[in-house]
Order: C-alpha cells, then sequence, then structure tokens
C-alpha cells in the first residue's frame, strides 16, 4: 500500500512550510487541515468550526452566479507605474509577480452575471493581487461596473477583500475614494442599487469608500472591517482591545453592517435581495 | 543640466501655471516678480530633500491652523458645534462666516496650538462625530445655497477603539457622498496636511487647492515606510517616493491650483499667508458661480471620474 500524502482531518496539525507559516489549508481556528477538494466542497468554509477561509476571485463568482452566466468586462485592463514607485522592489515588478500568482490582471473582477435567475453586474475582489489593494485600475473597474448596472437597470453585488488603498500609486490611489462614490452617486441617481458583500478583510481605503456605500450592506462571518486594523490601532493608541475588535460581529452590534451572512447562506441571500429590488422597479 | 526634452516638459508647465486663473487677476499684479521666483521653484521637480522639507513644514507647530485663517478670512463668525447626534470632535471646527461680502460655511480640520489643546483637538484627528459635523454643516450650506469652503489639514482620521465602533469608515465614505451631491460651489484648500482618508472626507469639491509647502498623502510617511520598508524610520525614502508635494499634486492632475505662501512658509507671517489663501479661494468662487448647482455636481463627479485616467488598454 501507498504511504498517504494527502493530509486529512484526523491529521489535526499539518506541518509549516519552509517559512513557518501554517498551511493554507489548516483552519486558524481550530487547527484542521483538509484537502483543495474538500474545501471547495465546502465552500471554503471549516466543517468542525465554520471559520471562512478566504476564496478568490474566480471561485467566489463560481459560487455565487448561476452556471455559465459570467460574462467579463475590462478584463484587459492594467496598471502601469505613475510614480515611477521603488520600494524595496520597483512597483511593475509586484504588478507582474501578482498577475503571474493570481492569473488576473488587476485585484477586481468585474462582469455581468445572474445570480437565482436574476440579472445583476459583479465586482469581485481579489486579496491574492497585492493585497486586493485599489489602485487607478481597481477605481476604473468598479465604476465601470457602476456604470454598467446602471445601463442594464441591474443591480451591483460588489465583493470587497482588501487592505485598502495601493500606496504605490501614491495619491492617485487615494483618489481612487472619491472616484468609486461618485460611481456610486451616479449609480444611485439613475436608480440602480449596490449591494455589498464585504469579505475579510474590507478596510481602510475601500471601507471608506463604496463598500461602505451600499444600500445593503452584507458581512460575512469572523471578516475584519475597521478603518484601520487591530496593529496599527494598538500600537498608535495602547489601547486595550476588545478581542472582536473590528469584526463583523461587533459591526453588526454597532449598527455598522445589516447581517452576517454564513457563505453557504449567500447565494440564496443575494437572490433575495435581488428579487426584491427587482420587483420594486 | 535639464535635457531638451526636459526644459520642454517644465516650459509646458511654467505657462500652465501662469495660465492658471489664481495667478490672472490684477490682485496679484504687483507681486509677479516674487511669484515668477516661486514658480520657479515649484516647478522644477522637486528635489527628495524639498519634498521631505514640505512634509516638515506642513507639520510645523507654528503653522496657521484653520481657526488662524478663520480670525483673519471670515467676518461675524459662528461656530457650529456637535454633530447634534452623539457628541462634538473639536478636531473639526464648522461654521458660517461672511466671506468677502457673502455667507459662506467653512468646515476645516484643527490642530492644537498648546499641550492641552492639542489633546483636547487629539492632534486635529477627527472621530466619526467630527464628520457628523462636517456633513451637518454641509447639508446646512446646500440647503440655503451657501458656497462651501473646506481647510485640510489632518494627520489621519483617529486610529482608535471608540472611533471604529462609532463606524470610522462608513462615516469617511457618507462624508464624500454628500459632498458628491451638493449642489453648491465646494472649494477646498489643503494647507497642511492632506492625511489619507481622513483628508478626502472633506476634500471632494469643485476646486482643490494646496498651499505651496502642504502635503496630499495616500497614508503618511512614517506608515507607508513601516509597512513598504518594515522601518518607520525609512519615511524620507517612502515620501520621496510617493511624492506627496503640491507641486507632483498638481502635475498628477489632483489639484486645480497651488496657493504661494510667503517666502520661508506660511508660518512665518499668518497675515500674508491668510491674504494669498483668501485670494486664491476667492478667485475660485468667482469662477464657480456661474455655475448652476446640477451643473456643478455634475462637473464635480466628472472631476474625479477623470483623475488619473489609466493608460490606454493593451
Amino acid at each position: 500500500m501507498s504511504e498517504r500524502i494527502d493530509v486529512s482531518i484526523e491529521h489535526r496539525h499539518a506541518p509549516p512550510d519552509e517559512s513557518g507559516r501554517p498551511h493554507p489549508n489548516t483552519c486558524p481556528k481550530c487547527g484542521s487541515h483538509y484537502r483543495d477538494d474538500e474545501l471547495a466542497e465546502h465552500l471554503n468554509v471549516c466543517p468542525q468550526c465554520g471559520h471562512h477561509f478566504p476564496v478568490h476571485a474566480r471561485e467566489r463568482i463560481q459560487q455565487l452566479v448561476d452556471a455559465d452566466t459570467f460574462a467579463e468586462e475590462a478584463a484587459e485592463l492594467r496598471s502601469d507605474d505613475p510614480l515611477g514607485f521603488f520600494d524595496l522592489r520597483p512597483y511593475p515588478e509586484r504588478l507582474a509577480e501578482a498577475e503571474l500568482s493570481t492569473g488576473l490582471g488587476e485585484a477586481m473582477v468585474i462582469g455581468r452575471a445572474a445570480i437565482e435567475d436574476q440579472p445583476c453586474q459583479l465586482a469581485v475582489m481579489e486579496f491574492g493581487f497585492m493585497g486586493g489593494s485599489m489602485g487607478r485600475v481597481v477605481g476604473e473597474k468598479f465604476a465601470r461596473a457602476c456604470e454598467g448596472a446602471a445601463e442594464r437597470g441591474a443591480p451591483l453585488v460588489s465583493v470587497t477583500t482588501t487592505g485598502g488603498a495601493r500606496m504605490q500609486e501614491g495619491i492617485l490611489s487615494l483618489m481612487q475614494l472619491p472616484k468609486t462614490v461618485c460611481a456610486v452617486e451616479d449609480l444611485h441617481d439613475a436608480g440602480g442599487a449596490l449591494i455589498s458583500v464585504m469579505a475579510h478583510p474590507t478596510t481602510a481605503g475601500v471601507l471608506a469608500s463604496f463598500a461602505s456605500l451600499g444600500d445593503v450592506l452584507v458581512a460575512e462571518p469572523g471578516a475584519l472591517l475597521s478603518f484601520t486594523g487591530p496593529r496599527v490601532v494598538q500600537q498608535t493608541t495602547r489601547e486595550k482591545l476588545p478581542e472582536d475588535f473590528g469584526l463583523a460581529e461587533s459591526n453588526l452590534r454597532h449598527g455598522h453592517v445589516d447581517a452576517i451572512v454564513p457563505r453557504p447562506e449567500l447565494r440564496p441571500t443575494l437572490g433575495r435581495l435581488l428579487r426584491l429590488f427587482a420587483d420594486g422597479r | 543640466m535639464a535635457g531638451e526634452a526636459e526644459q520642454l516638459r517644465l516650459r509646458s508647465q511654467l505657462s500652465r501655471l501662469r495660465s492658471l486663473p489664481l495667478l490672472r487677476g490684477a490682485k496679484l499684479s504687483g507681486e509677479l516678480e516674487r511669484l515668477q521666483r516661486q514658480l520657479d521653484r515649484i516647478v522644477a521637480e522637486p528635489s527628495d530633500e524639498e519634498i521631505w522639507r514640505s512634509v516638515e513644514l506642513a507639520r510645523h507647530p507654528d503653522r496657521p491652523y484653520t481657526l488662524d485663517y478663520v480670525e483673519r478670512l471670515l467676518e461675524d463668525w459662528f461656530e457650529l458645534h456637535g454633530d447634534h447626534h452623539h457628541g462634538d470632535d473639536a478636531a473639526v471646527v464648522a461654521g458660517l462666516g461672511h466671506f468677502r461680502g457673502r455667507t459662506v460655511v467653512l468646515v476645516g480640520n484643527q490642530k492644537g496650538r498648546d499641550v492641552k489643546e492639542r489633546t483636547r483637538r487629539n492632534f486635529g484627528m477627527a472621530y466619526p462625530e467630527g464628520y457628523g459635523k462636517a456633513m451637518r454643516a454641509m447639508e446646512l450650506a446646500d440647503r440655503h445655497g451657501f458656497p462651501l469652503l473646506t481647510l485640510v489639514d489632518i494627520p489621519g482620521a483617529y486610529p482608535g477603539v471608540t472611533a471604529e465602533e462609532h463606524g470610522q469608515g462608513g462615516a469617511i465614505a457618507r462624508a464624500q457622498a454628500l459632498m458628491a451631491r451638493l449642489r453648491v460651489p465646494v472649494v477646498t484648500c489643503v494647507i497642511g496636511e492632506g492625511g489619507s482618508g481622513g483628508a478626502i472626507a472633506t476634500a471632494l469639491a469643485d476646486r482643490v487647492l494646496m498651499q505651496e509647502n502642504s502635503i496630499y498623502t495616500v497614508i503618511s510617511p512614517e506608515g507607508c515606510a513601516a509597512i513598504l520598508w518594515r522601518d518607520a524610520g525609512e519615511a524620507r525614502k517612502a515620501a520621496a517616493a510617493f511624492k506627496p508635494d503640491a507641486a507632483h499634486c498638481l502635475e498628477l492632475g489632483v489639484i486645480d491650483a497651488i496657493v504661494p505662501e510667503p517666502e520661508a512658509g506660511a508660518h512665518t507671517d499668518p497675515d500674508e499667508s491668510a491674504r494669498l489663501l483668501g485670494d486664491a479661494l476667492a478667485e475660485s468662487l468667482e469662477l464657480l458661480e456661474t455655475h448652476d448647482g446640477d451643473e456643478l455636481r455634475r462637473q464635480r463627479r466628472v472631476r474625479f471620474r477623470t483623475i488619473g485616467q489609466i493608460p490606454a488598454t493593451r
């Protein structure tokens, strides 16, 4: 009998990789470990404890939309390097690396789709692309998604997972906040709706712009939704942080989101919301 | 020695600067020579040292703050307090006043001058309540057709537990959304630190100006250095990389004009700084007053829709 290579649930702790980071398929909450197919089958939610693992943009779209209804738009857009930004490495190198590792041209995928037979526009972020940061291309794609939604009279569903604005584009990335805000305002003026789904993490510049402007704000369980992250708050203020600082649950308690929706219920929930918005028109 | 292409670029920049309405008016004609000198300095690509000097001057403890300008530029100032909902954030001031003969609403960030006032004003770092106050003042302006002036001088929105619990991100988003809906002329000037989301919350304006030695940043130089260089001590390098100075912001199309300061910086002559700022604000308002409300709003959104256009698609 060949030696088993797959680590399954009974192997509670998979060995960390060379860098010392825990394996991405190991649940950080309960330590359970899964094969890729096991995780995919459960929508990347830990069957043991309910922890929500990250979901890549393409996978997310597949989880949410009716089969074969997604038509991607603006996939050709790529960032350039407006500032000639160089930190420890040149920005174009980071962009190229992100594209190679994610297979995506930027940190947001937009397009048309249907969810439970309801037409909608989608704008889905990819955390794996430079921390899901928002530079000019992400801002442009989101603005185009708003315009597409307005033109088609279909609601826009955004799914965010992001560390905020992209530092490498300097002040131009800050300008994506007002840009996306203006796009949402135009969408609203045209009678369109925005349903904002906030996955872990949705922070800083994206939380402080379009993600917070949805007609309905939905969060995934355990998602960090804070303008400033816990580490910086701790360092700056030396305050003792509550255990659930900035998490979706804390945001719900303080009145900043409408609902926390576990991933298996997300598709039906969006279907219901899309029907409600469609019937009101 | 700059190459030919470089000189051409500088010349075109200079002519662009010259054509700015801010520098055209007769009010400034007596000072053309001094302005020209400043322009030469502005137009030349700022060196890393000059960028860092802007950072230092923007944070200079004697730099005039919002209320210093209010005192010098507005008559009959009546300060509004509180968001009328939860609290009064002293890091944001808002009020009504007469500016050169007309009623305006002014919203600004406010730092403190001494230890006690600095603490009271939370070093200029706003809570969501501050944005609530700002929004209340903006709505008042819209309701009564008063132009809105905003002065930006904030290191960043306050990064604290209570601020988060009160919805810091959402407050910043909603303040911008409100500004995108206003039907009155809106002019913003960055007068010190334009720190990230905390700044843009009150800067979604028809015309955006920066004082010569102010900075406008997506993240503080220290914050950027801590993340990308893993060392907050590399703030100079970070600032040189993300170019937060007024000249670069103008070149990138983020702002419409640079407001000159007295030769050695605004803090050396607050009266003169106020006069220069007042002229710039008045000229901007003049430019906007012929537009009706819907048109202003439409153009304001177009402005932000088109800033920093991405390169042509491949």
